[in-house]
């Protein structure tokens, strides 16, 4: 029973990342009908936001403290961050501890800024253009944004921890009546998980509750009918990719402590977020969510050593044998509506 | 010639010449030249251009003439370098015996995954040829360690049986004591130097072979099928044809290029890695395909020239190259231009092949091939203004 519980929580933290990726790609695809092949891109970019903002919380001034001398003799060059300097030493590197969390108000603006840039400069021109063209021209803005990060940051991967308070593990299975040391998990792991609930829940309550997101919803339903109403559905549609971009940005923020972020992290993930998609339904938006989460944890259940010893190598292929099972039996996916995209 | 019409011919021709003659076409410049960095005439390079050609020739029969966009021919590139190599270790060195069973493996492959992945179109195609080709790589790096020696990758070992090595036989790839390797003629004529390698020639001429077999395809009644099936189906099965076979059989032999084309690299360099099997390796090949024009017949090679020039020549310009470049202009402005260029050269080539990639997707959706009939019709425009009689077309 607990090894059972140890496993769906081990998945459930790549499953809150597969889901928040798939989700961003689903409403790309549910409210433009883009194939979008540079999400993961924008994934990776938001990672490398808590690793900007790690850098500018950390720059520092440089003093020279004459009492003291280095191993050469000179006076010793001592280096305040400046956060510390303006906030003084308890709150300043408390500021920079927490710096992955304050990433997130960093990683918002620019994320949808850049989905803005992508879908008005872009993406725009590839409405009317075949599918497999939107492939191409995304594939290869993925490899140009990829490009710019490593230009700026380097091939290698870049720690990026977690504050102090959530970097140790705790002892799950104590609060559910398991003996002690059964069920110990990462901290952070539930923190991502929790958060990514928090935003899943955001853009579902966005787009089920207010106005807006009522005429989003009415427009993918059907956009011409929304459009002769007088309403500028393809306004709001870019407002969506913004949305879109952010969600996958967020995705990678959070993502960082997890996985030291490197420039190809982007697109490792969206080989396995467009599985999800597809398997969840293309263009449904609960599928893809529901996707994510059982494919993490079915991924992370394939790796336990009772099944691996059972099937060798199933760990490493369980996802794209499900893909594969779920395109030619039901090619809609587990909740796709009928009529979209199924040929 | 060999069921070709005049037109055809002259372009075959045209071909072979250009192809044989790349050990002295890509070495322009003398040695020791500021520009020699450009030459392009080296062995390791010249096998490249010619197997990723043949590659790219494969991929072509799929995705330009069906239009089904495949993202996993790299695990047939994989499966025939392993073939090759696994020939090498139970027989002997002679590339005689791997190659047919590269075509054959990545063959009975490609049946299978095309027979299950052809059942869907578009995106769903993509991504399960995708599935298909992360799987095998995902395997080969785990579970088919004891056939594919995981992440050292195959190789001859010493202890290995071999039982038709001879006494006398070459101790790496040859085709009947023709060393792959080996240079027949290295001619050192007035500061140019030029290298005629035995395993270029021999790539070249399965290329030529190739090129000209996926020509025959592409002007048979079997090609037009296959061009029905991209402009529509739907009309295609009204009048009482299954795409399905046509595809499939599509499919099947772009594999078969491919599983060639990887036999060929092991030829060349006796190594089989499960990283040619990921699917960047299969998108590298979509990126050649377009870059170059898909759906053309010389497009396809063109963009797998360019991309691997791109990859080993331009890959080579580091700043130091630059600032010798652009050394006739005042310092600051030196170290400006240097500094603009920089990010897309070296290190940053991926960067410039991005961009390229882009415009030629956005721009000029026939590739290389476009551009070059665009400039041609540039030129031959003020001509055609004058035969104000032009020929009548026929309606399509």
């Amino acid at each position: 029973m607990d090894a059972i519980l140890l496993q769906i929580l081990n998945g459930l933290d790549k499953g809150s990342a597969y889901a928040l990726i798939a989700l961003g790609l689903t409403l790309i695809f549910g409210t433009l009908g883009v194939v979008n092949f540079a999400h993961g891109a924008l994934f990776m970019i938001g990672a490398f936001c808590s690793v900007t903002m790690q850098r500018i919380l950390t720059i520092s001034k440089v003093t020279i403290d004459d009492t003291k001398t280095d191993f050469l003799g000179n006076p010793l060059k001592v280096e305040t961050p400046y956060a510390v300097d303006w906030f003084g030493p308890d709150l300043g590197s408390a500021i920079i501890d927490w710096s992955v969390p304050l990433a997130i108000l960093l990683a918002i603006p620019v994320m949808i800024a850049i989905g803005f840039a992508m879908e008005r400069g872009l993406i725009k021109h590839f409405y009317k253009r075949p599918h497999a063209d939107q492939i191409l021209v995304t594939f290869g803005l993925a490899i140009v944004l990829q490009e710019i990060i490593k230009y700026f940051y380097g091939a290698n991967p870049i720690p990026t921890p977690a504050p102090a308070h959530f970097t140790g593990s705790f002892d799950f299975g104590v609060w559910l009546g398991f003996e002690p040391n059964a069920i110990i998990y990462p901290l952070w792991r539930l923190v991502y998980f929790i958060f990514s609930l928090i935003i899943i829940g955001a853009v579902f309550a966005f787009l089920q509750l207010t106005t807006f997101g009522m005429v989003v919803r009415a427009g993918m339903a059907d956009r011409e009918t929304v459009g002769l109403l007088g309403i500028n559905i393809n306004k709001r549609f870019t407002i969506m990719f913004g949305i879109a971009a952010a969600v996958a940005g967020l995705a990678g923020v959070m993502y960082a402590p997890i996985n030291s972020p490197n420039y190809h992290m982007g697109m490792d993930f969206l080989v396995l977020s467009f599985v999800v998609v597809v398997v969840g339904g293309m263009g449904s938006l609960s599928g893809a969510v529901l996707a994510g989460f059982l494919l993490g944890i079915l991924e992370s259940f394939a790796s336990m050593n009772e099944i691996k010893s059972l099937i060798p190598g199933i760990d490493q292929i369980i996802i794209y044998l499900i893909a594969i099972v779920i395109l030619l039996t039901r090619p809609r996916g587990l909740m796709g509506r009928k009529g979209v995209m199924e040929e | 010639m060999l069921g070709l019409d005049k037109r055809d011919t002259k372009f075959l021709w045209i071909v072979i010449f250009l192809t044989l003659a790349t050990p002295v076409l890509l070495q322009p410049f003398p040695e020791g030249s500021a520009l020699a960095q450009f030459n392009a005439g080296y062995p390791d390079l010249m096998q490249r251009f010619a197997i990723f050609g043949i590659f790219a020739i494969g991929f072509n029969i799929l995705f330009g003439l069906t239009g089904y966009l495949s993202f996993g021919h790299a695990a047939f590139l994989g499966i025939g370098s392993y073939s090759v190599v696994w020939m090498y270790k139970l027989l002997d060195y002679n590339v005689i015996w791997g190659l047919p069973l590269a075509v054959i493996m990545s063959g009975i492959f490609a049946l299978g995954i095309g027979y299950i992945s052809l059942r869907r179109s578009g995106i769903y195609f993509s991504i399960l040829t995708l599935a298909f080709a992360q799987m095998s790589f995902a395997l080969a790096y785990s579970v088919l360690t004891p056939l594919t020696n995981g992440e050292t990758g195959l190789q001859v070992y010493t202890s290995d049986k071999q039982i038709l090595m001879g006494a006398t036989e070459p101790n790496s790839p040859h085709f009947f004591g023709i060393v792959m390797r080996d240079n027949f003629w290295q001619p050192n004529i007035g500061g140019w130097q030029f290298t005629f390698n035995n395993g270029y020639y021999f790539c070249a001429i399965i290329a030529i072979i190739a090129f000209y077999i996926s020509m025959r395809i592409f002007r048979s009644p079997f090609g037009m099928m296959l061009r029905a099936v991209k402009s529509n189906q739907q009309r295609m099965s009204y009048t009482g044809l299954s795409p399905r076979p046509y595809t499939l059989a599509a499919f099947v032999i772009s594999g078969m290029y491919a599983g060639l084309a990887g036999g060929l690299l092991a030829s060349m360099d006796p190594l089989a890695g499960a990283e040619r099997m990921q699917w960047t390796a299969s998108g590298e090949v979509v990126l050649m395909t377009i870059l170059g024009g898909a759906g053309t017949l010389l497009g396809p090679v063109l963009g797998a020239g360019f991309i691997k020039y791109f990859e080993n020549i331009f890959s080579k310009i580091n700043d130091n190259v630059l600032h010798g470049w652009f050394s006739f202009l005042p310092d600051g402005l030196e170290d400006f231009v240097v500094a603009v260029i920089h990010p897309f050269v070296g290190k940053g080539w991926h960067l410039t092949l991005g961009l390229l990639f882009m415009a030629v997707v956005i721009f000029l959706p026939g590739g290389l091939v476009e551009l070059g009939q665009r400039i041609g019709r540039l030129f031959s425009r003020k001509a055609a203004e004058d035969e104000t009689t032009a020929d009548v077309k026929p309606a399509e």
